[in-house]
């Protein structure tokens, strides 16, 4: 999470440095810190992370064997543009093979998996065990090239696992959470979450006031916006503030991560900062600390939903000791909190599907300075509905609006362009809106 | 300005309308228009006559009185409020695509963007707010008279440090070589992108994003063809926005004759048909349904991503 502003905007990565990796086109999303130490297993084939510090990001690595075991190295891109050549062709030409003399009896395929181990044991890259299963494929021939390629994509995956690094930026997290554990973002889409920041304005030297609730996703994308300006308020109900672990998935600079301060709702909406606050302050740090652990159990339990901190599991501690002196979500100083009050904040931006919207909004306006736009998510419609009829009645905002964006991808190719047969019917909705001065 | 330069230039409970600001003049969710705040002035609307001298010292998100006792708001502009006030030179880029396009593209402080064509600017000045402070977005337009428009307008938002704005036909020429290598992020939104991609992936950084926005299926193909050569990750996508209303609705509703009447609600016995009474009150509750009309299509947005040579 915290490294130097050279390495954090670094499109190469270094030790300590948090990456994704999509494994296999997103089969699998791992979030991981490389350090030497760090493995991850692929398969039943545990591989170290060392070979991938220092390499750029959106390098795609195969998983290898060697005399010394499995090992992860850097594959260079060729063949794919001949494939997609070959298909385009088949398709010009008109495809003459079809699938009527497919019979499924599980007599196409003549190697065995004693055979594949007799050939791995040899040392045969899995490039060659490919190769050597359509040799052997009785049906591969008659198969049309789009089935070929199919074939081909689904053997590659089960003998010559890619591995995909990605940069950990908002996009990437929140597209990683959304697909693999949403629930732990509330079910926020990567559209809808860049919709809160633009309606939110937010934008580098503001200070924004945050609520969430999402395990600090929201908290994170801010902050990577201000860029080490300004300042995201991470404020929260009663004492124990809310997990933001992962903020900690964000590469971001000690600058950034000083932008990020927390305040309990209490002393942003108590007249004056008082000397118990600071009391308060050393009881809620211990408290924001077993969240952090907490976090960290839950992102390792929850495994098998393939979404995980493998530094956590492995070499996490350390790398959080190292950066210790810029951690992200500090207490805001009493004298922070007092500017807040005095210049009221630049903008509002809830993400809290467990409290009553309404009374969080009802507190929170009044912090806001005027004219200065708000962005509520939920996932619910009332909430919002009854939040914003309020808002009219009590003529504390304008441009009230609720939105729900609507997501679709396509599938383009040569002759074969249609919407993707699966979509996302969801993505919460939006309540968005303008603070104006009370009359 | 649109944007604070400096912590203490963003809005504030301190900060007041001066003269020569930009002020977006709020009369309904659908009208409002941008006026630069000038002491002598008046504005002129069905609501009445606003004299400038009035607003100056007011905080911004004030109701102003015109002669006629009409009023409306005055709001400090934003990318999102500039976007539905701005001159439409040409097609614009609506906050939905917008905010998707700057999330995908991975554009945060700092980064270096191409774009091609200028347009109204509208996409142009939410890039900039990405950017911001230390980016900068450099834009081009085929079109002279449209570029110094665009650059009258950033010039008017208070963004003209950082964006510049060239005249170029970028599907003809290419982009500029000044930049081979440099751009993090390119955005192309013209009739042929596939001409301009060779050249996109020139410009562009090691892993760096593209998009390319185009309203029609055809032009898609083609780009996404073109980019198999350089790119990867490849993938187009439609976003659209649907909007609610939301009413307060008074309803009838019936009980049997239950005794369990809900105390405040205004309540009536009613004879039925039958002879026995029924309690029948009136709830009133707020409810939300999507609006009628919403717009149905803007264009595909293609992504791709630079190959990595590693």
């Amino acid at each position: 999470m915290c490294s130097e502003n050279k390495e954090a905007s670094s499109r190469i990565t270094w030790e300590g440095c948090s990456v994704l990796l999509d494994i296999n086109d997103g089969d699998r999303l791992v979030f991981a810190r490389l350090s030497p130490a760090a493995k991850l297993k692929i398969g039943n084939k545990n591989c170290s992370l060392k070979p991938l510090i220092g390499c750029p990001f959106g390098t795609v690595f195969q998983l290898d064997s060697s005399s010394d075991g499995p090992f992860l190295s850097p594959l260079q891109p060729k063949g794919n543009v001949n494939n997609t050549e070959e298909i385009k062709d088949g398709q010009l030409n008109g495809e003459v093979r079809d699938n009527r003399s497919l019979i499924d009896n599980n007599t196409a395929q003549s190697l065995t998996g004693e055979d594949i181990e007799d050939m791995r044991r040899q040392g045969a890259k899995g490039d060659e065990i490919i190769e050597a299963l359509i040799a052997n494929s009785a049906t591969f021939e008659k198969k049309t090239s789009f089935s070929q390629e199919k074939y081909r994509l689904k053997k590659q995956k089960k003998y010559a696992p890619k591995v995909l690094m990605r940069r950990p930026v908002a996009r990437s997290i929140c597209e990683a959470y959304f697909k693999k554990y949403p629930l732990k973002i509330g079910f926020l889409r990567v559209d809808t979450l860049s919709l809160l920041l633009s309606m939110a304005n937010v934008s580098s030297n503001s200070d924004i006031l945050v609520v969430d609730m999402v395990g600090g996703l929201v908290t994170g994308a801010v902050a990577e916006r201000l860029g080490g300006t300004g300042y995201v308020c991470n404020t929260y109900l009663g004492q124990a503030p809310y997990s933001m672990d992962i903020v900690r998935i964000f590469n971001l600079s000690d600058e950034i991560c000083k932008r990020i301060l927390r305040c309990s709702m209490s002393d942003l909406l108590s007249q004056k900062e008082s000397q118990q606050q600071n009391l308060l302050n050393d009881e809620s740090q211990s408290n924001d600390q077993m969240n952090v652990l907490g976090g960290i159990e839950e992102i390792s339990h929850s495994s098998e939903n393939a979404i995980s901190d493998l530094g956590a599991e492995n070499t996490t501690l350390p790398a959080l000791r190292a950066c210790k002196a810029a951690k992200a979500g500090e207490k805001a100083s009493p004298e922070v909190v007092d500017s807040w009050k005095e210049n009221g904040f630049s903008s509002l931006i809830i993400a809290a599907p467990d409290v009553d919207t309404w009374t969080l909004v009802k507190d929170l306006l009044p912090l806001l300075s005027n004219s200065a736009p708000f962005a509520i998510y939920h996932q619910y419609l009332q909430p919002l509905a009854t939040c914003m009829h309020n808002l009219q009645l009590g003529k504390m905002a304008i441009g009230l609006q609720i939105s729900e964006p609507w997501l679709r991808e396509y599938q383009v190719l040569p002759s074969r362009t249609h919407p993707c047969m699966q979509m996302s019917a969801f993505g919460g909705y939006i309540l968005s809106g303008t603070k104006i001065c009370s009359s | 300005m649109m944007l604070a330069s400096h912590p203490a230039k963003r809005i504030s409970f301190n900060r007041t309308i001066g003269d020569g600001d930009l002020v977006i003049v709020y009369e309904r969710h659908d009208n409002m228009k941008a006026i630069t705040v000038s002491e002598g002035s008046v504005l002129q609307n069905r609501f009445g006559v606003f004299k400038h001298s009035d607003w100056i010292g007011k905080p911004f998100g004030s109701k102003v009185i015109s002669s006629k006792g009409g009023f409306v708001y005055l709001l400090a502009p934003t990318p999102e409020l500039w976007t539905l006030v701005l001159s439409h030179r040409t097609q614009i880029l609506y906050i939905a695509d917008i905010s998707f396009v700057i999330m995908y593209l991975e554009i945060d402080p700092g980064c270096l963007v191409l774009e091609s064509g200028t347009g109204s600017g509208s996409l142009t000045t939410s890039l900039a707010r990405a950017v911001a402070p230390i980016g900068h977005v450099y834009t081009f337009d085929f079109h002279e008279q449209r570029a110094a428009s665009a650059r009258d307008d950033f010039e008017r938002t208070g963004l003209s440090s950082l964006i510049s704005v060239g005249v170029r036909d970028i599907q003809g020429e290419g982009f500029p070589d000044e930049f081979i290598g440099l751009a993090d992020s390119v955005f192309l939104d013209l009739p042929q992108p596939w001409l301009a991609i060779h050249s996109a992936a020139k410009m562009l950084k090691q892993d760096g994003t593209l998009c390319s926005f185009s309203p029609c299926v055809e032009q898609v193909q083609k780009s996404c063809d073109a980019l198999q050569s350089c790119f990867t990750d490849i993938r187009t996508f439609e976003v659209l926005l649907r909007t609610y209303e939301v009413r307060e609705e008074k309803m009838e509703s019936i009980h049997g004759d239950s005794n369990g009447s809900n105390g405040s609600l205004p309540c009536k016995r009613r004879q039925c048909s039958d002879g026995n009474y029924v309690l029948s009150s009136h709830t009133s509750s707020v409810m939300a349904r999507p609006c009628g009309e919403a717009r149905g299509h803007t264009g595909y947005l293609t992504f791709a991503r630079l190959k990595c040579s590693s």
